[in-house]
């Protein structure tokens, strides 16, 4: 089924009109559209499709059933948070937190080198990739697949909220980090500086989109194709799938980080409850809804999902989870390539099919010619 | 070029033999028949000279020894196959598959960028195969037949130097059976060939000599001549051939 890896190219015109008008979408028509309070909303959302762009290689492209994104969007949003508890704080002072709990005489050491803006900035990215590359390195290397790989990154997922909420005294525990008031200098109580975070989000988004879009139509792109398909095969062709698999890993890694790293401006908080096995999920159920293989469909599909349940968890509160169980069910079931399959099913019915007519073959030339040296 | 020289090779699964001290010498540029009743041994034979099942003895490639490396190292020191069932990338190209396969060397930028036109060597394998019209078409949507010819055409720009086919015209028209047997005699002059076939008309058609494989040992070895006349070779194997013709 060529819908769902969708290796069709379009012209280079073609992408440039559409990252144009992408650009005008979000840089144009939303704040102009949009009330401070929907474009902060909006803000949160195009978080939530960042990590869906990575789930899209990784998961899409790569078959890896990433179910613990939260982790890694965990690890950049607390990275980014703990940066700007302390700026919040002015020099040499605790977080808030820390005072209120009182446990601690001073900051614990590992809190201290993020009061560097540029090593706690890297660290939102590096450090969400270099875990993702060691844990990838062990899981791939042994082989590890499927529903064992899906497990392990819910247990991940799961006891990092449990030393999250464990360690309050250092952490913040259940209330994560709250109450963020500047971001770099800036006053994030002033609407301005709100519009700037969406802006930075916003380009941010689609600069990942294009790395994906590159990484997706490079050899590379073919090649984890490949290996999502027919493992075996590729290794026996020279590769070694585990670099393979462990690239896409740790890139969606990275871009979840980054993702966590601009919430926490967005919307001024981190917590465990953010990031933990059901934020997880919900991150996948947006890209599968979305259509996975695709490159907008993951994009589409976390705004979709996190736009009704904020609209339907306000009128019909409970009832959100259901909902969002029977959509991933019904599009799991009757849209295994995700909404974006209509659209690709809609474009091919209006092609008419390739059907070649001709015997092909060795035998349909001279064997003298042609074998390569 | 270089031949396969195989020493004492032994396969056992859970107590299992499945083969069981085989010697085996495939000269450079030889194109070699492997033959043997069901379950004789000789796919698992090709599993351990390629890396996908453990076992002991020797196994050597001119003077690299095979065994105990892993699949993809051994795959790179130019031992390409395929396997029973033909296995392509079925939601990629014939070009992708192709591509795929030539590129194993290399490095991680070449492999960040997009592959623009058809590489020459690509081109060319797509001509021997018979494949260049079908190019762009998903490998999924080719003939049983054709598929197993874009697996060969991806052991040729894999740049394999010694090919093991298993049994490569499995489910192919008279004439498509033909065609591979000229390509594969095409192949084996500057490669070196075992091709694993149940088939006995393709066998007596295209082997260049013979070895026979029964409960993982060899049986028999020589010219397709020498081989049918041996009487324990007709007893396991031949004796029933016009009742196996054509068997996949
Ligand atoms: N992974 C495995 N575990 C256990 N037994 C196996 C395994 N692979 C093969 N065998 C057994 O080893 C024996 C040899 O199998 P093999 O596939 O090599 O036979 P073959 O000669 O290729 O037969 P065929 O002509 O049917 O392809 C068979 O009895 C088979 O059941
Ligand atoms: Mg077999």
């Amino acid at each position: 089924m060529s819908v769902l890896t969708g290796l069709g190219r379009p012209s280079r015109l073609r992408t440039g009109l559409g990252f144009a008008g992408g650009a005008l979408l979000l840089f144009a028509v939303a704040p102009a559209v949009l009330d401070d309070f929907r474009l902060n909303l909006l803000a949160k959302y195009l978080c939530l499709a960042m990590v869906a762009v990575g789930i899209g290689l990784a998961w899409g492209r790569g078959g890896l059933l990433t179910l613990g994104q939260g982790v890694f969007f965990g690890l950049g949003g607390y990275a980014m948070a703990m940066h700007l508890k302390l700026a919040d704080a002015g020099p040499g002072q605790m977080p808030d937190f820390m005072q209120l709990y009182g446990q601690l005489d001073e900051l614990p050491w590992w809190w201290k080198p993020f009061e560097n803006p540029a090593f706690a900035l890297a660290a939102t990215v590096l450090l969400p990739m270099a875990v993702a590359f060691v844990l990838g390195w062990v899981v791939f290397r042994r082989r590890v697949r499927g529903a064992y790989f899906a497990i392990l990154s819910q247990a991940l997922a799961a006891a990092m909220v449990i030393f999250l909420v464990g360690q309050q005294g250092t952490t913040g525990g259940t209330n994560g980090l709250t109450d963020i008031q500047g971001f770099f200098g800036y006053d994030l109580a002033d609407p301005v500086n709100k519009e700037t975070v969406y802006f930075v989000v916003a380009a941010c988004l689609l600069v990942l989109l294009a790395i994906v879009r590159q990484l997706m139509q490079s050899r590379y792109g073919e090649l984890l194709v490949a290996v999502r398909d027919a493992e075996e095969r590729v290794r026996f062709l020279g590769y070694d799938p585990a670099k393979v698999k462990l690239t896409a890993y740790v890139v969606a890694a990275g871009m979840a980080g980054l993702a966590g790293a601009l919430f926490v401006p967005a919307v001024g908080i981190i917590s465990p409850a953010l990031i933990g096995v059901v934020p997880s999920i919900e991150f996948v159920i947006g890209v599968a809804v979305g259509g996975r293989a695709t490159l907008l469909g993951p994009i589409a599909g976390a705004v979709a999902v996190a736009w009704a349940k904020t609209a339907l968890s306000e009128r019909f509160p409970g009832t959100w989870t259901y909902l969002q169980g029977a959509l991933f069910v019904v599009v799991v079931a009757f849209l295994p390539g995700g909404l974006a399959t209509i659209f690709a099913w809609l474009r091919g019915r209006r092609a008419t099919p390739r059907v070649s007519t001709v015997v092909d073959g060795p035998a349909a030339r001279p064997v003298e010619e042609g074998v390569p040296s | 070029m270089s031949g396969l020289t195989i020493r004492g090779l032994t396969v056992s699964f859970d107590g299992f033999v499945a083969v069981d001290g085989v010697d085996l010498d495939v000269p450079p540029g030889d194109l070699r028949f492997l033959i043997g009743p069901n379950g004789a041994g000789k796919t698992t034979l090709v599993d351990a000279v390629t890396g996908l099942v453990k076992a002991t003895g020797s196994a050597r490639f001119g003077e690299t020894e095979l065994l105990g490396r892993e699949v993809h190292r051994i795959a790179r020191l130019g031992v390409g196959r395929t396997f029973q069932t033909a296995t392509v990338f079925e939601e990629l190209s014939v070009l992708q598959n192709l591509d795929i396969a030539a590129g194993s060397g290399r490095s991680a930028l070449g492999l960040l960028r997009r592959r623009r036109g058809v590489p020459d060597d690509v081109a060319r394998a797509l001509e021997t195969i018979g494949l260049t019209g079908r190019l762009d078409d998903l490998a999924g949507t080719l003939a049983h037949g054709q598929k197993q010819w874009l697996e060969i055409g991806m052991l040729l720009v894999q740049d394999a130097r010694l090919l093991l086919l298993d049994e490569p015209v499995a489910g192919m028209s008279h004439e498509e059976r033909d065609a591979t047997g000229e390509l594969l005699h095409q192949i084996a002059l500057e490669r070196t060939v075992v091709v694993i076939e149940h088939d006995m008309d393709f066998l007596r058609r295209y082997a260049r000599t013979v070895t026979v494989l029964h409960a993982g040992k060899v049986l028999s070895e020589g010219t397709v001549a020498e081989v049918q006349a041996d009487q324990r070779v007709q007893e396991v194997y031949l004796g029933h051939s016009t009742s196996t013709e054509g068997a996949a």
